[in-house]
């Protein structure tokens, strides 16, 4: 069994990039070659900055014989569906050969080709067609150049690139290609031409450490082959090359490596030989903030960042060469120390100007939001500030936070964003804010909501926990809805450019994980009421005023415009105006209608849109959707706390036999209800009584209901919802009991009343719970 | 960096490059006689990417970028610097090669740096052109932009063209070990009269500065934005038969007009009046004018194969 070895050798591949590109060639070429037929036993992709690489193992020499037989019409039937079939089978021919050809089929002779046999045959007593394809074995080299050579053209790279005069595209430049396949015997090269590069067995090493052409002759040769030419092909070994090399640096100081896996990966894709270099961070600069060395660090220099553990400072750094010199790496690290000082003493610059400003109040700050618009429809982020300040006061007493240091935080919590340090590293938003309300003599508590008002940013991320953090982060995001839902911005499909899915999920995930109990619905209906419905209102007054102004002046007969005046040159000309004006008018009234009308819709449209995005979160939890959707049927569905512990007792519930079966008993006796309700066109809510009961399973029945009953409604009232599910499902045996030995519908129709109406004091149980008709299963 | 190799002033590192490229079968070129903000914007560059025919120029461009102005007083940054452009169509395919050479020849040996070619795509918005490539970090710096052309001017790009940009400031500052850009030796630091790059530009520095920042008169810049921008539409929809009879489509007097635009953008952007939505509306002006003249230039004989 050969085995293959394919390399794409370019020039330097994106280290984003990488890791999808070894995934993606392995599963193109792969499946090309079991879809042709062959089998492998392994394959492996491997990456560095200039090449990608397959390594297959155990490949068979030679596809299968490909059968197959397909049936067709029957022989006796149509000749036109027979031409159709002969010609699927590959024959193609002048009308006359087909009519020859089914003649003789039908004679019970046989029609072949290189690779097909047609025939009749009979199923059933039928006579049909069928025909036999046997596609021959096809010798592996010859599969594996198509394949590479689709691979290579279809290449899903994120981004790729035409160069020279060709029109190949591949991420950069594609210089040469390696392709053997080698067994016992030795190895050969896949005959192969891709835009006219030919296939070799050729590869090259280290950029400049060994820069010429060597031969291989299969994995384990290229593997070491590359090594010694200062190469390591494995990315995992690189990975974990830097982190060690980095680690022993750093022991030897005393220090620690800030782990950092991302920056990890993205450094091991830049280098294809990593030699580690340890750096001291210059003592001017080591008084500012931590996560401001690291972010310039990281970002523009891809160092790692190294802490002392005696200080807690950051320190050092280690940059990762891709080379190793005579001089040890001193001129590398001379260099990558000059550049990094002019980055901190940039960073420091910012820094030390930021301090000034935020110690002197941080009042130019809050002027230049004036002029940042936040959005054309909803003003500048100075007017988002005044928004959500309103929403954390209001807010702040159901999180138990003190509603004016809510309203300072929310004020301040946006103010980095005019800092020098948050213009320069935009990812530092929050981070900054919270070192400069400190400055700015601010208390812990608003400082904080500073940092964490933005989070969480995603499902993963830590949800704040602070009173005064939880009312600016939820009054920030639900500004963010309310707003774009005013505005009729509200994401569609896959576009969803102003994240309101994920505001959204941060909204859910503060409210579970703070258990805030709120109305969603009012908090939203409140700021529609407070910021935007005042300023709709007003459209269309200008156009009214205008109106009312001109048939003032028309109903003084004795008005005459004058051009200089008005503009107008008569009475008749003045009236044609009031007529453009008038339409003008109602216009801008319609339009002012329509808004109002949206605005008056916005709240429920919202609440239904975070019920979806409750949906996803508690499907993330494990709770079936419609045990979702039988909750969000009940009241009060927009106290999300509710619904989440509703939902989650409920689905606890129905994990047992008891839940499960009961489900069945509420189901059963709804649907029997239900079509006695619509057929007597009644409602059946009231009267069961026990004296009209006739077994001692239908009084065991109303018995139950009796203790269950107040039992339910005490657990709801005091919120204690797995009370209430086991309240109710101890209905589940006399609910069953009653079921297997009572017809309901009988014919005397007093007992029947009786019956329907204890049916619905089993309804009326359920629907204290939940809407179990939505309820699968 | 103290092999005997090493350049002593900012000069000799622009004579090396000039030197190296030409001997590389590059036409030395001169800067381009109008104000621009990068060494891509010189019609060498911008309107000699597009079209079949084969390139190879490399040539110095002073660039100007008004919001960069730290009246003389930044270390790296300012409103008025050198670009080396190297531009080879269709790009060879040693070009990365070619480029190291380069560096070796300024003195940078790659076997005791870091030299790396680390991702980084160039999108002109203003010329309405893309290319990918890298930028070239030599021991942590970046040192050049390194871009395969794919469209210029809205056009794609066929060959494609490779441009290689230094900035000349920073990367010789690196290789001369100078800290602060005005203390650079500009001519040779042992000559009877030695020059620094501060002797020459740190009172232009100073003054450009302030008229980009304070003075400049903006009533008069959007005039001229909107004279340039007129004027290019005039030139590109003139009849391109003269009154002689002659076919003279004009391409590059229609392109020097869009240049212009683009940079009375800059100096009114610097001024800072111009809003972040109308930024988006003025750049867009500018690609319109710089793709007309793309659509013109692709038709005249300087871009057939």
């Amino acid at each position: 069994m050969p085995d293959l070895l394919i390399e794409l050798f370019s020039e330097e591949i994106p280290a984003r990039m990488q890791a999808r590109a070894r995934e993606d060639l392995k599963k193109l070429v792969t499946d090309g070659l079991v879809n042709a037929g062959l089998t492998y036993a392994s394959a492996g992709a491997f990456s560095t900055p200039r090449r990608l690489t397959l390594a297959i193992e155990g490949l068979t020499a030679q596809s299968a014989v490909l059968r197959e037989e397909k049936k067709g019409p029957p022989i006796d039937g149509r000749d036109e569906a027979i031409i159709g079939f002969l010609r699927g089978a590959g024959f193609e021919a002048e009308p006359k050969w087909y009519a020859e050809r089914i003649q003789s089929l039908r004679d019970g002779n046989v029609l072949t080709s290189d690779y097909v046999l047609v025939r009749v045959g009979e199923q059933k007593g039928k006579r049909f067609l069928f025909a036999g394809f046997e596609y021959p074995g096809r010798p592996a080299a010859e599969i594996v150049a198509e394949v590479l050579d689709a691979t290579i053209r279809n290449f899903p790279w994120p981004k790729s690139m035409r160069w020279g005069a060709g029109s190949l595209r591949w991420v950069r430049p594609l210089h040469s290609i390696l392709c053997l396949l080698s067994d016992e015997a030795g190895a050969t090269v896949v005959p192969l031409t891709v835009e006219g590069i030919a296939a070799g067995n050729t590869t090259r090493g280290h950029r400049f450490l060994s820069p010429d052409a060597f031969t291989v002759t299969g994995f384990d040769d290229y593997a070491a082959k590359l090594r010694r030419a200062h190469v390591i092909l494995d990315s995992h070994e690189r990975e974990e090359a830097i982190r060690q090399g980095a680690e022993n640096l750093a022991f030897a100081r005393g220090w620690q490596i800030v782990p950092d896996d991302t920056l990890l990966s993205e450094v091991a894709g830049l280098v294809e030989w990593p030699v580690p270099l340890m750096g001291v961070i210059e003592q001017r600069f080591l008084d500012l903030p931590p996560e401001v060395l690291q972010t310039s660090m990281k970002e523009h220099q891809k160092f790692f960042s190294a802490r002392n553990p005696k200080t807690g400072r950051i320190e050092g750094f280690v940059t990762v060469a891709n080379i190793e010199t005579p001089d040890d790496g001193a001129t590398i690290l001379a260099g990558n120390q000059r550049v990094l000082a002019a980055r901190l003493s940039d960073a420091a610059f910012f820094w030390e100007n930021d301090l000034r400003e935020a110690k002197a109040g941080m009042g130019a700050w809050a002027e230049g939001l004036k002029s940042v618009t936040f959005h054309n429809k909803l003003g500048s982020q100075a007017d988002r500030i005044e928004r959500i300040a309103a929403l954390a006061r209001e807010i702040a007493p159901l999180v138990g936070a003190d509603a004016d240091q809510a309203e300072q935080a929310a004020r301040l919590a946006k103010l980095d964003l005019r800092s020098a340090m948050v213009g320069e590293f935009p990812e530092l938003q929050g981070t900054m804010g919270r070192y400069y309300a400190l400055a700015a003599g601010q208390p812990e508590a608003v400082a904080d909501a500073a940092r964490d008002h933005y989070s969480p940013l995603g499902p993963s991320d830590d949800v704040p926990t602070a009173p005064v953090s939880v009312a600016v982060a939820l009054a920030d995001k639900i500004d963010t809805l309310t707003g774009f839902w005013a505005i009729d911005e509200k994401p569609t499909g896959s576009k969803d450019p102003y994240a309101l899915r994920r505001a959204a999920l941060g909204v859910i995930r503060l409210v579970l994980g703070n258990k805030v109990r709120l109305s969603t619905k009012e908090v939203v209906e409140q700021t529609i009421l407070r910021e935007f419905i005042p300023p709709a209102q007003t459209l269309g007054q200008n156009e009214s005023a205008k109106v009312d102004s001109l048939e003032r002046k028309l109903a003084d007969l004795n008005w005459h415009p004058t051009l200089l005046g008005s503009g107008l040159a008569s009475r008749s000309d003045a009236e044609a105006e009031l007529m453009t004006l008038k339409a003008e008018a109602e216009e801008a009234v319609a339009h002012r209608d329509n808004v109002l009308a949206r605005l008056a819709a916005a709240p429920a449209d919202l609440l239904s849109f975070l019920h979806d995005r409750l949906k996803v979160h508690l499907r993330d939890q494990g709770i079936r959707h419609d045990i979702i959707d039988a909750v969000l049927a009940q009241l009060g569905n927009d106290d999300l706390v509710l619904v989440a512990r509703r939902a989650t007792a409920l689905n606890a519930m129905l994990q047992t036999e008891d839940g499960r079966n009961l489900t069945q008993g509420l189901k059963r006796a709804g649907n029997i209800l239900a079509q006695a309700e619509d057929k007597d066109g009644v409602e059946y809510s009231f009267g069961a009584d026990v004296k009209f009961a006739e077994t001692k399973e239908e009084r065991a029945l109303f018995a139950a209901l009796d203790t269950a009953e107040p039992a339910i409604k005490q657990a709801i009232a005091a919120e204690d919802f797995p009370a209430a599910m086991t309240a109710i499902a101890r209905l589940r045996s006399p609910i069953d009991a009653f079921f297997d030995t009572v017809q309901v519908n009988t014919d005397h129709q007093i007992v029947r009343r009786n019956r329907l109406n204890l049916l619905h004091r089993i309804r009326a149980a359920g629907q204290q719970i939940a809407d179990f008709t939505k309820v699968e299963g | 960096m103290t092999s005997p190799n090493r350049p002593r002033s900012f000069q000799e590192i622009i004579l090396r490059l000039q030197n190296y490229w030409a001997a590389q079968g590059c036409a030395v070129l001169q800067p381009y006689d109008m104000e621009v903000g990068a060494g891509t914007f010189h019609p060498a560059t911008t309107l000699r990417a597009l079209g079949g025919r084969s390139w190879a120029a490399a040539y110095v461009q002073p660039s100007r970028r008004p919001t960069d102005g730290r009246y003389g007083e930044n270390p790296n940054r300012l409103q008025h610097y050198y670009q080396y452009q190297v531009i080879i169509k269709p790009s060879p395919a040693n070009l990365q090669d070619l480029y190291l050479g380069s560096l070796r020849a300024i003195g940078l040996d790659p076997m005791i740096h870091d030299v790396r070619f680390v991702e980084d795509d160039w999108e002109s918005p203003t010329l309405g052109a893309w290319g990918l490539g890298w930028e070239v970090w030599c021991d942590g710096m970046e040192v050049s932009q390194f871009t395969y052309f794919q469209q210029v001017g809205g056009h794609d790009c066929r060959p494609v063209s490779g441009e290689l940009t230094y900035g000349l400031e920073r990367l010789a500052m690196y290789v001369l070990g100078v800290e602060h850009v005005m203390d650079m030796p500009f001519n040779d630091p042992e000559a009877p009269i030695p020059l620094t790059y501060g002797d020459i530009f740190r009172q232009t520095e100073r003054e450009y500065s302030r008229w980009n920042f304070d003075v400049a008169d903006t009533d008069t810049l959007f005039q001229h934005f909107k004279d340039a921008e007129a004027e290019c539409a005039r030139i590109l929809s003139a009849d391109p038969v003269d009154g002689a009879g002659r076919t003279i489509p004009m391409a590059h007097p229609a392109y020097d007009q869009a240049i212009k635009a683009s940079h009375i953008f800059n100096l009114l952007d610097a001024r800072g009046v111009i809003s972040v939505t109308e930024r988006q509306a003025y750049i867009g002006r500018v690609r319109a004018l710089a793709k007309a003249c793309a659509d013109l230039f692709v038709t005249t004989d300087a871009a057939q194969a």
